[in-house]
């Protein structure tokens, strides 16, 4: 237990009668990829908007780096080191990817109140939110209108404004949907070395992607963790076959 | 953006030159339109910072155009009847100095918004709207039913208030006061746009969340923008009131909340001198077509359905083509 960098603890939430998390209990340790997996409606949307800060858990706590997070809001979890990608992307539209990036790199930085000096001349900024972009691929792109990328684009660049903050934990949700085949082979190397940086709790409905990159795998079915395990466990776990891959094995 | 670079510098220029000619041949009642022109200018100026890069449509801004123009009619009205504003504890004497009073005027009218900002930010959409346009009625009544100052009639000042060096009663000189505060407020809020303040702000108009992600808490961005914005209004307040030597609870009516908005949708939302041709178009359609029937308003409420309708970035964005994205 003293090596999670994250740890939520019997974690459970209820929308009237639906127990959308019901006592789950789940570790990220230093070095690690761990995959959150599950049919749709499981509750994944759930528990990492309670891990991100943006609903309050009924019961149960969140900890990171040994301090319980559980009260603090996403804003403060950010500033911890909890870095967020979006299953539907949310950037700033209007804005260049560069502009984007940058606006990580000086959340990142902080002294958001000044008032008078040109934010993107400000070189130490653009460095970062330029190592950023070519680190994800995008730096051809660093002067597209961010509303004018394509989805895939999008997700890259959603994962190149987490890495401007140089966070402790990469809380991804569904990072490769819509990438298509290169750009999702691009990224999977990418997270795969990424992982030395920051471990990284991942909810990816690839699952060629899962199995070959995740250290532990959780199976999150109705609202509750059925089985953790490497993905030999996950793969012949009769428990999860019968709520999950099973579909696939009927034929 | 070059385009629009180049509206702007003519339209700053434009706004300097036309009072210069009126100035030349004689006609001080130009001078005086010129004038308000660039009050009105300011004080969509101040509310576009809150409403274009903030996306924080206050219907209240009257309140603080109004509580600008009393900071300068109550300072004022002691000043001529040498009456002290206060004694104790420590003696507080009215002022006719135009320093002093833009001051006070940006200080009172900032702290106004800091507390209707405080309570008005923590909702969103349409109830902002209500919610400013609420305070902005309080203030509205109060100003009505405070007999200390007027009440309902108003204050007058018999003399406008002076400017270290200046004869402030000559339409040019006045003109040339209210015209530089406007390039310098215009000034500022460039570089603000620009500055980390500005991006992040702008950065939570487009995406509150994302905002939130990065570490930035969204509200206190805005409630700054909006103490800024407030500040500025004021000080157009307080030069209208010294425009007109007179104040009145019309200021701190939700009309005059809608007149400045009309300036910025007239002028483009969220283009820094938008405002500056809105209410210039609106002074000039004002006086043209005022002068031919006093239901002049019926015209700007088309032009206005026109606006919004074709031309969503106001007269700016029909000049200067769809705003593009840059660094």
């Amino acid at each position: 237990m003293t090596d999670a960098v994250l740890e939520i603890r019997n974690i459970s939430k209820s929308f009237g009668a639906l127990k959308a998390s019901n006592n789950v209990s789940l570790t990220l340790r230093a070095g690690e990829i761990h995959a959150l997996i599950g049919p749709n409606g499981a509750g994944k949307s759930t528990l990492i908007k309670q891990i991100a800060g943006n609903l309050r858990p009924d019961e149960g706590t969140v900890w990171f780096e040994g301090k319980n997070v559980t009260a603090l809001n996403t804003v403060a979890r950010a500033r911890l080191g909890l870095g967020r990608t979006f299953q539907i992307s949310s950037l700033a539209m209007d804005y260049t990817v560069l502009q984007n990036a940058v606006l990580g790199a000086l959340g990142k930085r902080g002294k958001v109140f000044r008032f008078f000096s040109p934010v993107m001349k400000d070189k130490k900024l653009l460095a970062a939110a330029n190592a950023a972009l070519a680190q994800v691929g995008l730096e051809e792109f660093a002067h597209y209108r961010t509303s004018d990328l394509s989805h895939g684009q999008r997700r890259q660049l959603e994962v190149a404004v987490a890495l401007t903050l140089a966070p402790k934990v990469f809380l991804m949700d569904e990072p490769m949907a819509g990438l298509g085949g290169e750009g999702s082979q691009r990224l999977m190397g990418f997270l795969d070395t990424l992982r030395q940086q920051a471990p990284i709790l991942l909810v990816e409905h690839d699952m060629d992607a899962v199995f070959a990159l995740a250290d532990r795998i959780s199976v999150l079915v109705y609202g509750s963790i059925i089985a953790t395990g490497t993905a030999d466990e996950i793969r012949n776990n009769p428990e999860v076959r019968a709520a999950y891959l099973g579909e696939e094995d009927a034929e | 953006m070059q385009r629009e670079q180049l509206i702007n510098a003519t339209t700053l220029l434009a706004l300097l030159a036309v009072p210069l000619w009126a100035w030349y041949v004689d006609e001080p009642f130009t001078i005086t339109l010129a004038t308000k022109v660039a009050i009105f200018a300011l004080a969509g100026v101040g509310l576009n910072l809150a409403l274009g890069l903030g996306g924080l449509v206050s219907f209240g801004h009257a309140a603080f155009f109004g509580i600008g123009g009393y900071a300068m009619g109550i300072l004022a009205s002691h000043a001529q009847t040498y009456t002290p504003l206060a004694s104790w504890p420590f003696l507080l004497e009215g002022t006719k100095s135009m320093p002093v009073i833009w001051l006070v005027a940006m200080v009172m009218s900032g702290l106004a918004a800091l507390a209707v900002g405080a309570l008005s930010l923590r909702t969103t959409g349409v109830y902002f709207i209500m919610i400013t346009l609420a305070f902005g009625q309080m203030f509205f009544y109060f100003a009505i039913s405070w007999p200390a100052y007027g009440g309902e009639d108003g204050l007058s000042i018999y003399v406008r208030n002076g400017f270290p060096g200046l004869n402030t009663l000559d339409p040019i000189q006045f003109f040339m006061l209210c015209y530089v505060l406007l390039a310098v407020v215009l000034f500022f809020f460039a570089r603000l746009a620009k500055s980390p303040f500005g991006m992040a702000l702008n950065a939570a108009r487009q995406n509150d969340e994302r905002v939130q992600t990065v570490g930035i808490t969204p509200y206190r961005l805005r409630l700054v923008a909006f103490v800024i914005s407030g500040a500025v209004t004021g000080l157009a307040g307080a030069l209208f009131a010294d425009l007109n030597r007179f104040v009145s609870p019309t200021m701190l009516s939700w009309q005059t909340s809608g007149e400045i908005m009309v300036f910025i949708i007239l002028g483009g939302v969220g283009r820094l001198y938008g405002p500056v041709i809105g209410a210039g178009l609106f002074i000039m359609l004002e006086h043209f077509l005022g002068g031919l029937s006093e239901f002049w308003h019926v015209y700007l409420g088309v032009l206005l359905l026109l606006v919004v309708l074709f031309a969503r970035g106001g007269l700016i964005g029909l000049l200067a083509g769809k705003e593009v994205a840059h660094d």
